[in-house]
C-alpha cells in the first residue's frame, strides 16, 4: 500500500500491516552527538508557558482543583473544543473545554465520583446521578461479586489499593498508529479481525472480543468526530511533523477523555515523531527552533492532563499524578541506538518550559548508549530530579525494541501487550498476621488461616518461616482471586475502548501483582535470624511489639545473608501466585513498588521485629529502610541489584538520593560520576532508579516555605511530583529518607 | 593479614580521581584541631578484617568504577597499619585495581616502602605551610611531610596536595601561594585541592564527650574558597 503522505519513507512490512516497530526501523535516523544543537524557547512558547503558570498557580490556590463540570460525564466527545491560548497553540485538545477544568469518569464507580466532588466543595450534579441510577458501574460490578474474605482483606488493609472504584489504567494504547496510519485504515483493520471472528465456535471468549471489536471502531469514530471538532480531519495519515504530533496526541487524548484509570501512559514516541521531524527539516519546511516548539506545545498539553480524584486516592498516589510515562532512547535489536535528535529535545522540555513530573520522562539506559546522550541524561538529573532510568539491557532480550513503560516500571510490548493493575500487598503486614496466627492487631480483626498465637520468650526463624510459607500461599490465592474478580468486571462495565483500538486485536495480558514492605520483611527475617527477638504481648495474648537483641545484617548494605533473603521473599511470592490462574489467561508478574502509599501502609502495620515501630512508614519500593545504609550509596544499589528481574517482571523500584557535594567536586565530574554510578548499577542487572540530587535543607525549606518552590520536582518511588503537591506527611516522609552524603 | 577499619563508603567521589570505594583505616597518631573523624583516633577501635576481606569489598562495587575509579585507603591515619594497607594494595595491584592513598605524610616514607611501590596516586595533606602551627595543631613537624613529599617526588608517584582552609590560619593568599610554592619543587605534584573547614563534625566530638578543638572557628564562606582555588592555576584541575 501507497500513500501519499509517506512520500520520501522507506517502505516495508509497515505499509501492509499495522506495524509502527518496522516503521522505525527503516526510517530513524541515529543521533550520537551532544545536546549543543538544541534551540532554545521561543517566545512564543515562552508567552504560552506563563500562561500556563499563571493557570497552575490557580489551581494551586483553589486547593489543588481548578474547576469541575459535575453534569457532563467525560467521553471523547463530550466537550466543545478547549483552548489554552488559542491562536498560539500549534498542538490542539483539552480533556474539557476549559483548561484544567476537570470532568466526571464514574464508569470506574460512583462513590468515588461523588466524595471527590464533595471534597472540592462541588456536588455531583442531578443530571449523572440521574444518568447512572441505571447504569452498573465496574465499582457495582465488582462489589457483587467480592466475597466476605476479600472484602475482609481489603478492610485490613492486607490488599490495599486495587482498582475496584475507578480506571485501572496501565494500558498504553499505540498512540503512534492514529499518525502513521490515519484512523479510516485502523478502523478498517478491525473490522477485517471482527469478521474473521465470525467463523469461530462462538464460546465466552469469542463473544466477549467480538462485542470488544464492535465497541473498538465505534470509538476509533468517535475520535475523528473529536478531531473534526477541532477543525483536523484525522482519516488519512499525518502528512507532517505537526500533524504527526497532533494525531498522536488527538489518539492520547481520546483515552484520557474516555478512561481516568491510575496511570495512562504515553509509551514511546519521540523517536517516531523525530522521523517526522528529519523529513520535515531535509525538506526545508522545519528549523530547529520550530522542532523544539512543537515538541514544547505537545509537552504544555501533557501537562495540562488531569484527572478527578478523592483525598484517600492521593493518600495512595500523592502528587496528582497522570503517570504520562514516555520511554526514551534505548538500543534496537539491530545494535543501532534509538536516541534520535528527539530524544534530546523532549529531554530538552525541562528547560525550555522548567522541571516538571509529567510528563514521566523515563531513560532507557544501555551500556551501548552514545555518550552525548548518557552525560546530557545525567546533566538533565542533576539539575531538574525529573527523569528514571530503566534497563534496557535487561528489558531488550524480553519485550523486543518497541516496548514501552507504563506507569512507574512496568514494560510492555506497545500495541501488542497490556496489563491488568493490581496494586499491591503488605507484606509487613503479612508476617505479623502470621505470627499472630490469623490475627491483625492494627485493625483487631480475624483474617487468614487460625493458629495458635506464636509461643515463647525468642521468636524461632524456622517456625516463623513455616508460617510465613502458610499465611503467603493463602494470601496469593485470595489475591489472585480477588483479581480476578475486579478485571473481570472491569472489561464488562468499563473496557478500555479507545486504547484497545490502538492494540493488536490479539493482546497478550499480564496481570501485575505487587508487594509492599519488602525491606522491612528482609530486615524482620534477619533480626529474627540473627538477632534475638523476644515478642511483647497485649491483655489479649497477641503480640504488638518487638525487643530485638543484638546487631543483625540490614537491606542495603550488599550483604548477602539478608539481601538473598529479600531476594528468596519475592521468588516465593511469584511462585505462590502463579499457582492460582489468572482472567483470561493472563501470565502472573509481580511489582516492588509502592508509589507514595508506603506511608500509607506504614499507618496501618503494628511494630515490626527489625525495630520499626508501629505506624512508622515503609521505605518506598524496593528501598532499604532509611538510614539502615551504613556502607554508602553504592553498597545499597548493589542490596537491592539482586532482587531478580525473572521474579519481578512488573519492576523493582529503587529511588536514591544524593547531594550534589557527595556526587562529585563539580559540575563535570557530577555528571561523569553520575554516568559511571548508572552504568555500574544497571551492568549488574538492575531494572530501575530514581536520581535526585539534591540537599535535604532544600527539602526542610520547601516544607516550611512552599511558596518560594513553586516549581520543585523530585522523583519519588517510580515517578516524579511536585514536591508541593504531597501531603504534609509525604512531605515528612521523603525528608526522612536516607540522603547519600559526603563524609 | 588483619587490620582495623573504621568504617567503609562504598561511593567516594572526594578522595581521588572518578567514583572510589573508600576504606577508612583505623588509628591516627596525630591531632589536628580540625579532625572531622575523631572516632578514628583510637588504634583499639574499629572492626577486625583480613586485607582480603576488604579487597572483596571494594571489588564489589567494580562495576561502578568506570576508567578512572577504584580503592582508596584513608583514615585515620592508613600508614599507621602500614603492614595492612601494603597487604591491600599489594592484592588490588594484582587485580588491576586503581589505588590512592589518603595520608599526611607525618610517618617516614621509608618505612612505607612496601606500601607506596604499589600506591598509584597519594593525596598527601599538608596541614599547614608553617612549621609553628604544625607544632602547635597537628602535632608533628612540618619537615616530616616535606620529607615524605620529596620520596614521593622521587619515587615520580603522582601527587595530589590537599589542604584544609580554616579562617584565620589557612584561608590567606599568602599561605596559598606557599602551597604552590611547595607543589612546584616538587613535580610529582600535579594537583591541589583546598578543603572547606566543616563543622557537621561537633556532634561526634559530642558523642564521645570529648571538646572539638577548633568548635570556635567559622567555616568559610564559599566565596572566600573559591577566591583562593582561583589562585591555583594549573593546579586547580
Amino acid at each position: 500500500m501507497e500513500h501519499k503522505n509517506w512520500q520520501d519513507f522507506k517502505g516495508g512490512a509497515w505499509q501492509n500491516e499495522i506495524n509502527v516497530r518496522d516503521f522505525i526501523q527503516q526510517n530513524y535516523t541515529e543521533y550520537k552527538g551532544d545536546e549543543a544543537f538544541l534551540a532554545p524557547a521561543t517566545e512564543r512558547t515562552n508567552a504560552l508557558m506563563k500562561k500556563v503558570q499563571s493557570l497552575f498557580a490557580l489551581e494551586r490556590q483553589f486547593g489543588g482543583v481548578l474547576d469541575i463540570d459535575t453534569a457532563t460525564v467525560s467521553s471523547l466527545k463530550s466537550y466543545s473544543p478547549g483552548y489554552i491560548d488559542k491562536d498560539n497553540e500549534i498542538i490542539v485538545g483539552l480533556q474539557t473545554n476549559r483548561p484544567l477544568k476537570r470532568g466526571v469518569n464514574p464508569f470506574g464507580g460512583m462513590r468515588m465520583v461523588r466524595q471527590a466532588c464533595e471534597a472540592y466543595g462541588y456536588k455531583l450534579s442531578n443530571k449523572v446521578e440521574e444518568e447512572f441510577r441505571y447504569r452498573t458501574t465496574h465499582n457495582d460490578g465488582v462489589y457483587r461479586a467480592y466475597t466476605d474474605e476479600m472484602r475482609q482483606a481489603r478492610r485490613c488493609h492486607v490488599i490495599t489499593g486495587l482498582p475496584d472504584a475507578y480506571g485501572r489504567g496501565r494500558i498504553i494504547g499505540d498512540y503512534r498508529r492514529v499518525a502513521l496510519y490515519g484512523v479510516d485504515k485502523l478502523i478498517a483493520e478491525k473490522k477485517k479481525d471482527k469478521q474473521k471472528l465470525a467463523d469461530a465456535t462462538f464460546d465466552t471468549e469469542q463473544i466477549r472480543q467480538d462485542e470488544e471489536l464492535y465497541q473498538q471502531i465505534a470509538f476509533l469514530g468517535y475520535m475523528k468526530e473529536m478531531a473534526a471538532m477541532y477543525g483536523f480531519d484525522i482519516s488519512e495519515p499525518a502528512k507532517d511533523a505537526r500533524e504527526a504530533i497532533q494525531w498522536t496526541y488527538f489518539a492520547y487524548l481520546g483515552a484520557i477523555k474516555e478512561q481516568n484509570g491510575a496511570a495512562m501512559s504515553l509509551g514511546r514516541v519521540s523517536t517516531f515523531f523525530d522521523i517526522y521531524i528529519e523529513r520535515d527539516i531535509a525538506r526545508g519546511v522545519l528549523t530547529e527552533e520550530g522542532a523544539q516548539e512543537l515538541m514544547d506545545d505537545f509537552v504544555i498539553k501533557l501537562r495540562m492532563a488531569r484527572h478527578l480524584r478523592t483525598p484517600e486516592y492521593n493518600e495512595l498516589f500523592g502528587g496528582d499524578p497522570m503517570w504520562i510515562t514516555e520511554a526514551v532512547g534505548g538500543m534496537g535489536e539491530d545494535g543501532r541506538t534509538l536516541v534520535t535528535k528527539s530524544s534530546f529535545r523532549v529531554l530538552h522540555t525541562l528547560y525550555t518550559l522548567g522541571s516538571s513530573p509529567e510528563p514521566n520522562l523515563t531513560v532507557l539506559w544501555a551500556q551501548g548508549l552514545p555518550e552525548g546522550f548518557k552525560k546530557y541524561c545525567a546533566k538533565v538529573s542533576i539539575d531538574t530530579d525529573s527523569i528514571q532510568y530503566e534497563n534496557d539491557d535487561l528489558m531488550r532480550p524480553i519485550y523486543g525494541d518497541d516496548y514501552a513503560i507504563a506507569c512507574c516500571v512496568s514494560a510492555m510490548k506497545v500495541g501488542k501487550q497490556m496489563q491488568f493493575f493490581g496494586a499491591r500487598c503488605n507484606l509487613a503486614k503479612l508476617l505479623l498476621i502470621a505470627i499472630n496466627g490469623g490475627y491483625d492487631t492494627s485493625t483487631n480483626m480475624a483474617i487468614g488461616p487460625r493458629m495458635d498465637v506464636m509461643q515463647g520468650d525468642t521468636l524461632s526463624y524456622d517456625e516463623v518461616m513455616r508460617r510465613m510459607e502458610e499465611y503467603m500461599a493463602w494470601l496469593c490465592h485470595l489475591y489472585v482471586n480477588t483479581m480476578n474478580v475486579i478485571h473481570y468486571m472491569h472489561d464488562k462495565y468499563a473496557y478500555e475502548k479507545t486504547q484497545m483500538a490502538l492494540h493488536d486485536t490479539s493482546v497478550e495480558r499480564f496481570m501485575a501483582f505487587g508487594v509492599a514492605g519488602l525491606s522491612v520483611v528482609a530486615d524482620s527475617l534477619s533480626a529474627i535470624k540473627y538477632a534475638k527477638v523476644h515478642p511483647i504481648r497485649n491483655s489479649e495474648g497477641y503480640i504488638t511489639d518487638f525487643n530485638t537483641e543484638g546487631n543483625f545484617p540490614k537491606f542495603g548494605n550488599d550483604d548477602d545473608r539478608v539481601d538473598l533473603m529479600a531476594r528468596d521473599l519475592t521468588h516465593r511470592m511469584i511462585t505462590e501466585l502463579r499457582k492460582t490462574p489468572a482472567y483470561r489467561n493472563a501470565i502472573h508478574t509481580l511489582s516492588v513498588l509502592t508509589i507514595t502509599s508506603n506511608v500509607m501502609y506504614g499507618k496501618n502495620t503494628g511494630a515490626t521485629p527489625d525495630g520499626r515501630k508501629n505506624t512508622e512508614p515503609f521505605a518506598p519500593g524496593a528501598n532499604p529502610m532509611h538510614n539502615r545504609e551504613e556502607n554508602g550509596a553504592l553498597a545499597s544499589l548493589n542490596s537491592v541489584a539482586k532482587i531478580s528481574y525473572d521474579d519481578c517482571r512488573d519492576g523493582i523500584s529503587n529511588t536514591f538520593s544524593i547531594t550534589p557535594a557527595a556526587l562529585g567536586r563539580d559540575d563535570m565530574e557530577r555528571k561523569n560520576n553520575l554516568v559511571t554510578i548508572l552504568d555500574g548499577y544497571f551492568g549488574q542487572m538492575a531494572h530501575h532508579i530514581n536520581v535526585n540530587v539534591l540537599n535535604r535543607e532544600t527539602l526542610m525549606d520547601a516544607y516550611e516555605n512552599p511558596e518560594k518552590y513553586p516549581n520543585l520536582t523530585i522523583r519519588v518511588s517510580g515517578y516524579a511530583v511536585n514536591f508541593n503537591k504531597l501531603s504534609r506527611e509525604q512531605q515528612r516522609e521523603v525528608i526522612s529518607r536516607t540522603f547519600h552524603e559526603a563524609v | 593479614m588483619t587490620g582495623r577499619v573504621h568504617s567503609f563508603q562504598s561511593l567516594g567521589t572526594l578522595d581521588g580521581p572518578g567514583v572510589r570505594f573508600v576504606a577508612f583505616l583505623q588509628g591516627c597518631p596525630l591531632r589536628c584541631g580540625c579532625c572531622h573523624n575523631p572516632d578514628t583516633w583510637d588504634v583499639h577501635g574499629g572492626t577486625e578484617y583480613t586485607a582480603q576481606e576488604v579487597v572483596q569489598r571494594a571489588k564489589r562495587c567494580r562495576a561502578y568504577w568506570g576508567k578512572e575509579g577504584g580503592i582508596t585507603l584513608s583514615g585515620g591515619e592508613p600508614l599507621l597499619q602500614r603492614a595492612f594497607a601494603a597487604e591491600i594494595f599489594r592484592l588490588c595491584r594484582a587485580e588491576n585495581i586503581n589505588t590512592c592513598l589518603d595520608t599526611s605524610g607525618c610517618v617516614a616514607a621509608q618505612l612505607c616502602e612496601d606500601v607506596l611501590k604499589n600506591t598509584d596516586r597519594v593525596l598527601l595533606d599538608i596541614k599547614y605551610t608553617q612549621e609553628a602551627l604544625y607544632r602547635d595543631h597537628v602535632g608533628c613537624e612540618m619537615q616530616q611531610a616535606l620529607d615524605f613529599l620529596s620520596y614521593l617526588n622521587e619515587k615520580k608517584i603522582p601527587v595530589t596536595l590537599r589542604q584544609v582552609i580554616i579562617p584565620s590560619l589557612t584561608d590567606t593568599e599568602e599561605n596559598v601561594l606557599a602551597l604552590l610554592g611547595i607543589a612546584r619543587k616538587h613535580p610529582c605534584v600535579d594537583k591541589i585541592e583546598l578543603l572547606p573547614f566543616r563543622k557537621i563534625c561537633q556532634t561526634k566530638y559530642d558523642m564521645m564527650g570529648i571538646a572539638f578543638p577548633f568548635g570556635h572557628l567559622p567555616e568559610p564562606d564559599s566565596a572566600r574558597v573559591e577566591a583562593l582555588r582561583r589562585l591555583l592555576g594549573e593546579y586547580g584541575g
